[in-house]
């Protein structure tokens, strides 16, 4: 193979991602040179350069064009550059979230967020994969920054389980993954999207081995989404993280598992939607079944939450189920919708557990005493989880629903809509809780700057987007029409 | 910009703001909230005064209608309008909003965060009932469930007999879990009533004006099966039988004000409901009038029955409410423009009746700290005013003319009589249990010799005599003279029967 001379044409579309690996070096470089107590210097330059790397990207959002790169391994277009904003910006929530956590329980965090941002890399790629194996690396990247960062409470014997738990599933998966991808290679001679979606098309082409190693794909990236039955690592592996990262591995790692279907699915697989569409609608509907019915047994706050954001993963294969121009816009809007309720819900919960070190349900008991904003935040983000109306999720569940019903999967839907009720019993729990019963200790639980702001304007996001989600409804139909124009 | 063009806009937003406005005010000044509270319901009465009397009863159909662009995508616009029906609502839902506020001048226990609420609340209920737009009726309709958990988990009341015992958390989940499986039902009907309408799908809308006039390309086995989804979807928040347990255990349980609204005015929602999304699945919802009807004579009779085997004061006043919401559903069964007529009528009087029961229901309890009939005795002698205005209750209850309980329940009985004459027949029997509880519940609690214990109690407050006295006078307004109500409700009931064979 000759090797073409644009190789390097159009290299300025990369230049989020290089940012960004400049950026984590830097980090780690700081982190060797700054004295430990003045540890502060390591978030704010995080934030500083993501904030940098942001404007940049919006910038490259407003040109339209899609670019390829690399012989088209990467392809860079709104779709990539708007997930690249979407975690840009979860990068700085979540660094804004770890600073008190990571002071107070960590002692390396020149890693933490060196190696936060490398993982940010990786999701920003997965994003703009167009090729099986480029997807793979960038999953591994991803992948292997949370193995480390999930073990990074070194103390806690839970956090060094659910590190080893994570490894092993988490590689277990990706053998699964790759092995897939290399049966798909074997059958088709290709691995580029583009190239699978051209054969599929043609006459016979799904032969046993092909649809092995479809199911091979699926699996493995139900693994990384947590997707039943290969959720089992969840639950453990949210308990055990710390908090902060746990916030980030139910927002982000889903965010770009979804980012990546939603190319693979759409641009490889459409046309032979009807062979697996209905193998998903089933996994979509145990998903959300499974989770959300686990999640009324939950004690612990993070495993509710995790358990929650399974029966959250259900709705989200409910759009791929339905995959049209309509579900890949709900996608990433609920995707939205619940990234900001999430993290709301998790910054709460953080902010609770820094004072405190608890996180059991029982232990939230009379917060709307002891701090009314935390309890108020936290309230809006479980509405809106629950796809209750004035917040996110209900236009976001709507809409996904909308979507799947336009698709004749109204029984998928109806099936979504009773999960969403189960939920709304296991988060009025939690409101309970805070709400109406009397707290042990009454003492009040102090928020910092930094923290409440954040709190803040996660909740506003969260109403925002719930009461006119018009402007973020067109950006993302720009974004969704590069890989699925309305027909 | 001219008010009647921002009329409905108005209407929602300022109780809407009102609540967000709250968060602000200090916690501990709780005479200035209660003030806040006070004249942001007085204004939102005002303004349903004005589109009350500013709706023009000769033309009939939508008046006051706005129109925003939303997620023009999806075809959902905010598009507001009332017709006649809404506007009757809209009144309603004005009176027992200020007059609820009026009467809960006691609520000591964070009293910012419960109006703050209160007033999310009757937001929610405004805009359902001025909602064009199926997703923000929706919307709406939902949002006037979100507050209730918290409004009756914190500041509600748990009953305790004994052998009996019912926590205000345990009223406040089975409310909530109840009116949410009900909406849940609602969504899949309303995600199929879009998703089946149009061709090509991107003229889609959910404008009951568009659904409305799509209704011929449903099929007839679509309608019949969609329909039952809105009818006991709907059904469950309008206590339609059996799925009405959940309204006496949430009513008792909730606060003062919070059962006013709820009993008042959010039952309404679900029977407004019904008959808004019967026009978009006509012909399969004329199917399914008689299983509504059956169900409407089982609340009316179950209901009043069960209103007479209860200990509970309130327990009474919530399952009357459960029989008198059968009423509605028989009249709306009908399918006769009387018959309909009077439903609506039926909601409007039984809001406003249930709404002075449970007000003086609470004041009783405010006092005594008690609702247990069989110790509640003679309380007149000490509670005059709070006595009088529950006979007044009461007499309007059992349907004595003169009071609007009676012009309503008349005109649904002429309705029944001319479609279902043997239910209708049941339908009296109903008013006749009525008639045996309240009156013994008169004679009981408000009669006869003073317990000794109940010596040193205290009238209603003025303003909770006020807030009575409004509430009595509407009901004495729409006996003496209903006309105007009645031709408001009818000119709309007209264009809303049009579709329908039998009218």
């Amino acid at each position: 193979m000759d090797i073409p001379d644009n190789l390097t044409a159009n290299l300025h579309l990369l230049w989020p991602e290089f940012l960004v690996a400049g950026l984590a070096f830097i980090v780690l470089t700081v982190d060797f040179l700054v004295p430990s107590h003045r540890k502060i210097t390591l978030p704010t330059i995080s934030i500083a350069g993501l904030v940098g790397v942001l404007a940049f990207s919006l910038i490259l959002l407003g040109d339209k064009e899609a670019t390829p790169l690399y012989q088209g391994i990467l392809l860079i277009d709104r779709f990539s550059l708007l997930f690249t904003v979407f975690f840009l910006i979860l990068g700085i929530l979540i660094v804004l979230a770890s600073v008190d956590y990571v002071n107070q329980y960590l002692h390396h965090p020149g890693e933490y967020y060196g190696i936060l941002l490398f993982s940010l890399l990786g999701m920003m790629l997965m994003a703009a994969s167009n090729e099986l194996l480029t997807a793979y690396i960038s999953l591994e990247l991803l992948s292997f920054g949370l193995y480390v960062m999930v073990a990074m409470g070194r103390d806690d014997p839970k956090s060094n389980e659910a590190g080893v738990k994570y490894i092993l599933l988490g590689a277990f998966s990706s053998a699964l993954l790759l092995y897939g991808i290399s049966l798909v290679y074997g059958v088709l001679g290709t691995t580029t999207f583009a190239g699978i979606s051209e054969r599929l098309a043609g006459p016979g082409a799904a032969t046993p081995d092909l649809l092995l190693g479809l199911a091979l794909i699926v699996a493995g990236l139900g693994f990384k989404v947590a997707a039943v039955p290969f959720h089992m690592w969840a639950p453990d592996v949210y308990e055990g993280a710390p908090l902060p990262v746990t916030a980030y591995l139910a927002v982000g790692s889903k965010a770009a598992a979804f980012a990546l279907v939603l190319r693979l699915f759409s641009t490889a697989f459409i046309q032979s939607i009807g062979e697996w569409q209905l193998l998903i609608a089933i996994l979509a509907a145990v998903t959300m079944t499974l989770g959300n019915v686990v999640a009324l047994a939950q004690e612990n706050i993070k495993r509710l939450l995790a358990y929650s954001s399974i029966g959250q993963v259900g709705y989200l294969l409910v759009g791929i189920a339905a995959l049209s121009a309509a579900s890949s816009n709900a996608i990433i809007l609920h995707l939205v919708g619940y990234g900001l309720a999430n993290l709301a819900a998790f910054v709460g919960v953080i902010s609770f557990y820094n004072i405190t070190g608890k996180d059991n349900v029982r232990d939230f008991a009379g917060l709307a005493d002891r701090n009314p904003f935390i309890a108020m935040a936290m309230t809006v983000s479980l509405f809106s989880l629950a796809g209750l109306p004035f917040f996110a999720g209900f236009i976001t569940k709507f809409y996904l629903f909308i979507a799947a019903a336009e698709q004749d999967l109204l029984w998928l839907a109806g099936i979504a809509m009773v999960n969403s009720l189960i939920s709304l019993y296991y988060y009025l729990l939690i409101i309970r809780q805070m709400y109406i019963q009397k707290p042990e200790d009454s003492s009040r639980i102090p928020l910092s700057r930094v923290t409440g702001s954040l709190l803040g304007t996660l909740v506003v996001g969260t109403i925002a987007v719930g009461i006119y989600p018009g402007p973020l409804v067109d950006l993302i139909e720009t974004a969704t029409a590069v890989i699925l124009p309305i027909d | 910009m001219t008010l009647e063009n921002w009329a409905l806009f108005l209407l929602i937003a300022i109780p809407f703001s009102g609540g967000i406005a709250l968060v602000f005010f200090p916690s501990g000044s709780r005479t200035l909230i209660h003030r806040f509270a006070v004249s942001v319901s007085a204004l939102s009465f005002l303004l349903t005064l004005y589109i009350f009397f500013n709706y023009d009863r000769s033309q009939g159909g939508f008046q006051f209608a706005m129109e925003i662009e939303w997620l023009p995508l999806l075809g959902i616009s905010y598009t507001l309008g009332v017709d006649g029906i809404s506007v009757a609502m809209v009144l309603l839902t004005g009176i027992v909003f200020m007059t609820g506020v009026l009467v809960s001048k006691n609520i000591t226990h964070r009293p910012k965060d419960f109006f703050a609420l209160y007033l999310l609340l009757v937001a929610g209920v405004f805009g359902v009932f001025v909602s064009q737009d199926l997703f923000f009726f929706f919307f709406f309709y939902e949002l006037a469930v979100v507050p209730m958990y918290l409004l009756i988990g914190v500041w509600g009341s748990t009953t305790d007999f004994g052998t009996f015992f019912r926590s205000k958390e345990y009223g406040a989940m089975k409310l909530m879990l109840y009116l949410v499986a009900g909406s849940v039902l609602v969504w899949i009907a309303i995600l199929a009533v879009y998703a089946q309408a149009p061709t090509p799908l991107q003229d889609a809308s959910f404008l009951f004006s568009f659904l409305e006039a799509a209704h011929s390309r449903y099929s007839i086995d679509f309608q019949r099966f969609i329909f039952p989804m809105f009818m006991v979807g709907f059904g469950i928040l309008a206590g339609l039988w059996p799925f009405h347990t959940w309204s006496p255990d949430g009513h008792v349980a909730a606060p003062t004000a919070v059962s006013m609204v709820h009993a008042g005015v959010l039952m309404k929602l679900g029977a407004y409901g019904i008959i808004r999304t019967m026009s978009i699945l006509p012909e399969g919802a004329e199917d399914w009038m008689f299983p509504l009807v059956l169900l409407g004579t089982a609340n009316v009779v179950y209901g009043a029955i069960s209103a007479m085997a209860q200990k509970d004061l309130k327990y009474v006043v919530g399952y009357s409410s459960v029989s008198h919401m059968g009423y509605v559903f028989m009249g709306i069964a009908t399918l006769d423009h009387l018959g309909v007529g009077g439903a609506v009528l039926q909601m409007f009087s039984h809001g406003i009746m249930t709404a002075l029961f449970f007000a003086l229901v609470g004041f009783i309890y405010d006092r005594t700290h008690i609702r247990d009939i069989s110790i509640l005795q003679g309380l007149a002698k000490r509670m005059g005013v709070t006595a009088s205005f529950f006979a007044v209750a009461g007499l309007t209850s059992l349907g004595l003319p003169g009071l609007s309980g009676f012009v309503a329940e008349v005109l649904v009985f002429i309705g029944l009589f001319r479609t279902y004459p043997l239910l209708g027949a049941l339908g009296i029997v109903g008013a006749a249990i009525t008639a045996i509880y309240i009156l013994r519940l008169l004679a009981k609690v408000f009669f006869g010799p003073l317990d000794k214990q109940w010596q040193k109690l205290s009238d209603a407050a003025p303003l909770e005599g006020t807030a009575a006295a409004i509430l009595v006078l509407t009901l004495l307004l729409v006996g003496v003279y209903p006309t105007y109500l009645i031709t408001l409700i009818d000119s709309s009931v007209k264009i809303f029967l049009t579709p329908f064979g039998g009218a």
